[in-house]
């Protein structure tokens, strides 16, 4: 159950070798947290980052978990749910794409959508009908400034998250009175391997410091994060901006 | 006929925390046990008016049992001072019917409103813990329902009395319960007030004088900081005989009319309560009070229930909720005590109305809660930054001394110290695993503590 502050004792992490997942982790592992699961691609990476919770103390457990098969997520998620109780759920996975290559290879660029769009619907739906079962916990969704108003340097990653966003917007909705409670968290950029050797854009972000957004909307049982939260303002400003000059902005 | 059932979300007092539950309001015996053998998978737990602070009386996808509908007075035995009645009686009705025949509950907490289910379940204490012991002592017996769907009458000094006083619901549906009473010959108090100027004085007025009150408390301002860190008034004082009253109240001595002030507002803006606003308050209460008074008199709500008079005070803290956080430390642990309001203080948690007591001896429920020693309650605004992992060392600080926090209003305990600030856990764990090994009694609680 989650405590007075929002703090779980469970935590299931879609996309498991995420390293703001993992960042959150950590955090909540520091407080009450002592069942984590890590779904993702079995790999080494995965291993190991499960490996580094338990060395904090944590009982930690890996699933099979692939986002481009939606169709196995009901009996894989379900297994996890099975075994009890779920406080959060933290939906992490997601990929960016290299844009001026997917442009290009339209298969590459349907990889992105289906990946942190599709993939997202199909586990945010099963989770958030199991969470609805047990009568309480928080669905948190990794959303992405790039969805608040698509660029062109990242157009099609901006989409799938805009997508994403959406959706994870809309299923607060439908899910808001059931006891669970979802949460999108939009961080602008963040230092990690999936941006490294990338141009760093000004209030650029650590996943330390997204984990910490997370663990204080769990405590406010937040609907939206920004991440630093300047960027709530900032990006208010450029939705607004015409397009016209938009494109022309160095962003 | 089959129970209302309807699904909604639950919190406790607290306002922290919700879960889903159905809430099924059985009005007879038959509805309470169609309603404790259909609740399904995840369970049952009982619940009265809402007044635990944390998740004790919410079950996350299960069912909560509203324990109102059985609120009938059985029997009052008027000589020898006793009443059966159904758990879901409130005090408060309790003492409308009671008063004017001469008798009192035996324990009350800071509310009237609270069942008698619920006292069993949390065996409350009062001010006069350190005389009269906590509720479950003033009961004869009880009525149980447990999870096999059997009604069993269950009598002082057995397990299962014992489990059941201080065990928040988790081993069956209390349906009825016989409470011993209080005769009193008027429905006012005589109260002596009195001010102490820092902790160690406060301390000294209770050690020297406390038995000679029936009743007993003390608000402690806990944002004084420097010399006048842990000053405090005490109010003490007991039932008023008859002579004490003037002539005219002496005709109707024991009328019982509590004030009642309009609600708190369903809205209140966020940051209400800050360190400077309650910090105004508490200067103002610590002022107000007379240095030294003695056989006031006062109304009974206005000496036990203050806050009654102002319906869902609780709203005040906002959307975040609080938290209640009472432990209680031994006698001989004075130096722990002094530390932990050192550490309150100079945190600065806008705390107001945080209370002072002394217990008396230990009662017989494994999970109850008071022991000889010192008690303090406070309640603090849960979004407060940084809290969880404040009141995490303060735990550490009350389990270190042999101390222990209050489950009926806990909301955020770590599970692994449960154990060490309740040795009869285990025992508790094991009755229950025998009585009802499917878990038909569950709660937000027990799920989060392991109880």
């Amino acid at each position: 159950m989650k405590d007075a502050f929002g703090i779980p004792q469970s935590l299931l992490v879609l996309g498991g070798t995420s390293e703001i997942a993992l960042a959150t982790a950590r955090r909540l592992i520091a407080r009450r947290t002592r069942t984590v699961w890590l779904a993702g691609r079995p790999s080494a990476d995965l291993e190991s980052a499960a490996a580094e919770l338990r060395a904090l103390g944590a009982d930690v457990r890996t699933v099979a978990f692939d986002a481009l098969d939606p169709d196995s997520h009901e009996v894989v998620l379900g297994k996890v749910f099975a075994e009890g109780d779920v406080d959060v759920v933290l939906l992490a996975f997601g990929i960016l794409g290299d844009q001026a290559h997917d442009e290009r290879d339209p298969a590459a660029a349907v990889r992105v959508a289906r990946t942190n769009y599709t993939g997202a619907v199909s586990a945010g739906l099963v989770s958030a009908r199991a969470l609805q079962a047990q009568g309480h916990g928080s669905l948190v969704v990794l959303s992405s400034v790039a969805g608040e108003r698509a660029r062109r340097s990242n157009f099609i990653y901006g989409s799938s998250k805009a997508g994403l966003d959406a959706f994870a917007q809309g299923l607060g909705d439908a899910l808001h009175g059931t006891g669970v409670h979802v949460m999108v968290v939009r961080p602008g950029f963040v230092r990690t391997r999936m941006t490294a050797g990338l141009d760093e854009p000004p209030l650029a972000t650590t996943p330390e410091a997204v984990a910490t957004a997370v663990e204080l909307g769990l405590r406010r049982r937040s609907e939206t994060v920004w991440v630093p939260g300047l960027l709530r303002v900032v990006m208010s400003a450029l939705r607004h901006v015409p397009r016209g000059v938009f494109r022309r902005l160095p962003i | 006929m089959s129970a209302e059932t309807e699904t909604v979300s639950v919190t406790g007092w607290g306002r922290t925390a919700p879960s889903t539950a159905r809430l099924i309001r059985p009005r007879t015996y038959e509805e309470a046990v169609a309603a404790v053998r259909d609740c399904g998978v995840r369970g049952g737990i009982p619940r009265g008016l809402g007044r635990a602070y944390g998740d004790a009386a919410q079950n996350a996808g299960g069912a909560v049992f509203d324990m109102t509908g059985l609120d009938r007075i059985h029997a009052i035995d008027a000589d020898g001072g006793t009443v059966l009645c159904g758990a879901g009686v409130s005090l408060h009705s309790l003492m409308r019917v009671l008063l004017p025949l001469g008798w009192f509950v035996p324990v009350t907490p800071g509310t009237r409103y609270v069942t008698v289910g619920g006292a069993i379940g949390a065996d409350i204490h009062g001010k006069n813990h350190h005389v009269c012991g906590s509720f479950a002592r003033h009961v004869l017996s009880f009525e149980l329902l447990t999870a096999d769907g059997t009604i069993r009458t269950v009598a002082q000094d057995s397990p299962l009395f014992e489990a059941t006083a201080g065990g928040m619901g988790l081993t069956g549906m209390i349906l009825t319960a016989t409470v011993r009473l209080q005769p009193v010959e008027t429905s006012l108090m005589s109260v002596d007030t009195e001010r102490a100027a820092d902790l160690d004085d406060l301390m000294a007025r209770l050690t020297a004088t406390d038995h000679r009150y029936r009743y007993s408390v003390a608000w402690i301002d806990l944002l004084a900081r420097g010399a006048a860190t842990g000053r405090a008034v005490l109010t003490r004082g007991d039932h008023a005989p008859l002579d004490a009253l003037p002539a005219r109240t002496r005709r109707d001595p024991l009328a019982f009319r509590p004030s009642r002030l309009p609600s708190a507002p369903a809205a209140v803006p966020e940051g209400l309560l800050t360190r400077r606003t309650v910090g105004l308050f508490n200067e103002l209460w610590y002022r107000r009070a007379p240095r030294a008074r003695t056989g006031e008199l006062q109304r009974l709500s206005a000496f036990f229930h203050p806050l009654d008079g102002v319906p869902h005070w609780n709203r005040v803290y906002g959307r975040a909720g609080f938290v209640q956080y009472q432990f209680v430390v031994g006698h001989g642990q004075e130096d722990a005590l002094r530390r932990i309001v050192g550490r309150i203080s100079e945190r600065r948690c806008p705390s107001f109305l945080a209370v002072l007591k002394r217990f008396g001896a230990a009662d017989p429920g494994w999970l109850s809660f008071p022991r000889p020693g010192w008690t303090l309650a406070l309640d603090i605004p849960a979004g407060l930054p940084g809290l969880g992992a404040f009141l995490d060392e303060l735990d550490e600080e009350v389990a270190a001394a042999g101390g222990r926090v209050y489950l009926a209003k806990d909301s955020r305990l770590r599970p692994d110290l449960l154990t060490a600030m309740y040795p009869r856990a285990d025992d508790f764990r094991a009755l229950r695993a025998e009585l009802d090994p499917r878990g038909v009694f569950t709660s937000d609680l027990s799920r989060r503590l392991n109880l």
